[in-house]
């Protein structure tokens, strides 16, 4: 058994709306699979299937070859999950909310407070570990979150939109925290409106929209299908950028010249051209500063594959 | 890895309970306020029904005081169950009760919690009704494991009758409607009742209710207990009823919080 999580066909329709039209989905055990959509697209329907507290109208998924309708709670004993809806009870202080999920979870109180401690230290809230929820800051409560998803060491982590409303700081952090469990070996599915973050943490990558996959593969996959890469060319000195162009105009095409950075940009489908540039501005006698062959950014990705940019706030498709 | 298929069983269930009460105790113990209801209502009822009907209807306050507390103690703890509703209610829709149902536990263990946490709440109210009572003169005229007796059956009757709370909080939307609908149960069930005046006055139809209504069974038991005479058949109508009523109501509160919760 290879995949931690499979979903063949699950459909989920709410009156007239349809959440979930046919969504397959697979995770190989120990990798992260990044879920990306806009809003509404219906990841967090997925995850609310894939985590029992959903029942699919129609298709099957299992975690860990367990199927989650039925044999619900063996899957509930399996996962972890963190995100826009599972959370942690605001009255309640880090520790109290540890405690208690570890004494559901089986433990006796002396474990659950050792288990709680350790897992607060980890992420940083020692501190904060005796006042209430309700007090944390927007970054320290996605931390205790993830901290409550991992008391019972899940093989499997949801992680729904994980950082959402968070500021680029905190948002790096929880990223790190993340980072460091899948070297643990957790298997993470993880749901995204941000085309850098499944970038970052993914392993692979489905691209949901109106509740259909749109694409599967890993991100280089899905920025290659998308098209060509693009070729960066910044000369040491400003004196060289039309040399550059007359040789990027003799490979390439026509390169975009901005005067201001000095960068020079031209589209190219061929790789190779990398080691051939490389020769011709030695020939020249032209040093750089920058030279670098880039993938498209997911946001083009994005954009190519839904028709549509994103219409979510925060950072501009 | 292999992982066994998970099954729960009902000491787990119990367990999961137990833990989950512990949850609704912390709560208590963090929003004080939310006690207000069973602190101010005994007092209210109190003061209210001994100085102004008191006289009217016994002849003098002192003597009816005596005839009183035990039947206020089962109305007040009738009272208290409408809070159970109206917290589940509120709190259901929060995410914490995602992650209890994302949770290899029993199904009903939020919900079990809530009740058994609401001891506390019962425990307080009794605290406050029968410490008032006595300031103002009331004493209880048998030995204190007597006075244990009816505590303990009138919470027990108390829990049973939290599952009819619990179930109404499943199907209302809003917190503030449980109230409303709730006292449609609880206003027969306490006034229609002998534990403000005997029901010898009463036309033959409500006393036919009053004399099978499970109050009155609890408040009888109550004052055989606190004020000495026989208690024990009543005690066991009580008992029955308070039975019949968690068998009823516990599945349909179970399945309110299903269809709700999905």
């Amino acid at each position: 058994m290879s995949n931690a999580i499979e979903a063949e066909g699950l459909v989920k329709r709410f009156g007239d709306t349809v959440a979930l039209d046919g969504v397959d989905l697979a995770v190989p055990k120990g990798k992260v699979l990044g879920v990306l959509g806009p809003n509404g697209a219906g990841k967090t329907t997925a995850v609310r299937v894939l985590a029992t507290l959903l029942r699919a109208d129609a298709g099957s998924a299992r975690v860990c070859g367990f199927d989650v309708r039925t044999h619900a709670t063996t899957v509930r004993g399996l996962i972890g999950l963190t995100g826009q809806y599972a959370s942690l009870d605001e009255d309640l202080s880090g520790t109290e909310n540890l405690v208690l999920i570890g004494k559901l979870l089986g433990l006796s109180r002396a474990q659950a407070r050792v288990r709680a401690a350790d897992l607060l230290a980890q992420f940083e809230l020692t501190e904060a570990a005796g006042r209430a929820v309700k007090t944390y800051s927007g970054g320290m409560r996605r931390r205790a979150d993830l901290a409550a998803g991992l008391v019972g060491r899940p093989e499997v982590l949801y992680l729904d939109e994980p950082t959402t409303g968070l500021d680029p700081h905190s948002r790096n952090e929880v990223w790190s925290t993340i980072r460091g469990l899948v070297e643990l070996g957790v298997t993470v599915l993880l749901t995204t409106q941000y085309l850098e973050e499944a970038d970052q943490l993914a392993d692979l990558i489905t691209v949901i929209d109106h509740g259909r996959v749109i694409a599967t593969g890993t991100p280089d996959d899905l920025k290659r299908r998308t098209g060509g890469q693009t070729l960066q060319v910044r000369p040491t000195l400003a004196r060289d950028v039309s040399t550059v162009a007359a040789i990027l105009r003799d490979l390439t095409g026509e390169p975009h010249v901005d005067l201001e950075t000095g960068l020079l940009t031209a589209p190219v489908d061929d790789p190779m051209l990398l080691s051939t540039l490389v020769r011709r501005l030695d020939d020249a006698g032209v040093t750089v500063d920058e030279l670098a062959l880039r993938l498209p950014s997911l946001d083009e990705v994005f954009l190519a594959m839904t028709g549509r940019t994103r219409t979510s706030e925060g950072s501009a498709a | 890895m292999t992982t066994a298929t998970l099954h729960i069983g009902p000491n787990q269930a119990i367990r999961h309970g137990l833990a989950l009460a512990g949850r609704s105790v912390i709560k208590i113990r963090k929003n004080p306020e939310s006690l207000l209801d069973v602190t101010l209502q005994p007092i209210m009822f109190l003061l209210l029904f001994v100085y102004m009907f008191g006289g009217a209807l016994k002849g003098s306050t002192s003597e009816y005081l005596q005839f009183l507390v035990p039947g206020l103690m089962v109305q007040n703890i009738a009272f208290a169950s409408l809070g159970t509703g109206m917290a589940l209610n509120a709190d259901i829709g929060k995410g914490v009760f995602d992650r209890f149902r994302s949770m290899p536990i029993a199904r009903s263990a939020p919900l079990v919690g809530a009740v058994l946490g609401d001891i506390v709440r019962f425990v307080i109210t009794l605290v406050v009704l029968v410490g008032f009572a006595m300031i103002l003169g009331f004493r209880v005229q048998t030995e204190p494991v007597r006075f244990l007796i009816a505590a303990g059956l009138m919470i027990l009757f108390g829990l049973c009758l939290c599952w009819v709370s619990v179930w109404v909080g499943m199907l209302v939307k809003t917190p503030q409607a449980v109230p409303g609908t709730l006292l449609v149960f609880i206003f027969p069930l306490t006034f229609g009742s002998n534990v403000f005046v005997d029901s010898s006055t009463m036309p033959g139809w409500l006393r036919a209710w009053v004399d099978i209504n499970p109050v009155t069974h609890l408040t009888e038991a109550g004052r055989g207990l606190l004020l000495g005479g026989d208690w024990t058949a009543h005690a066991g109508w009580a008992f029955v009823w308070a039975l019949g009523i968690a068998a009823v109501f516990f599945p349909l509160a179970l399945r309110a919080y299903r269809g709700r919760v999905g």
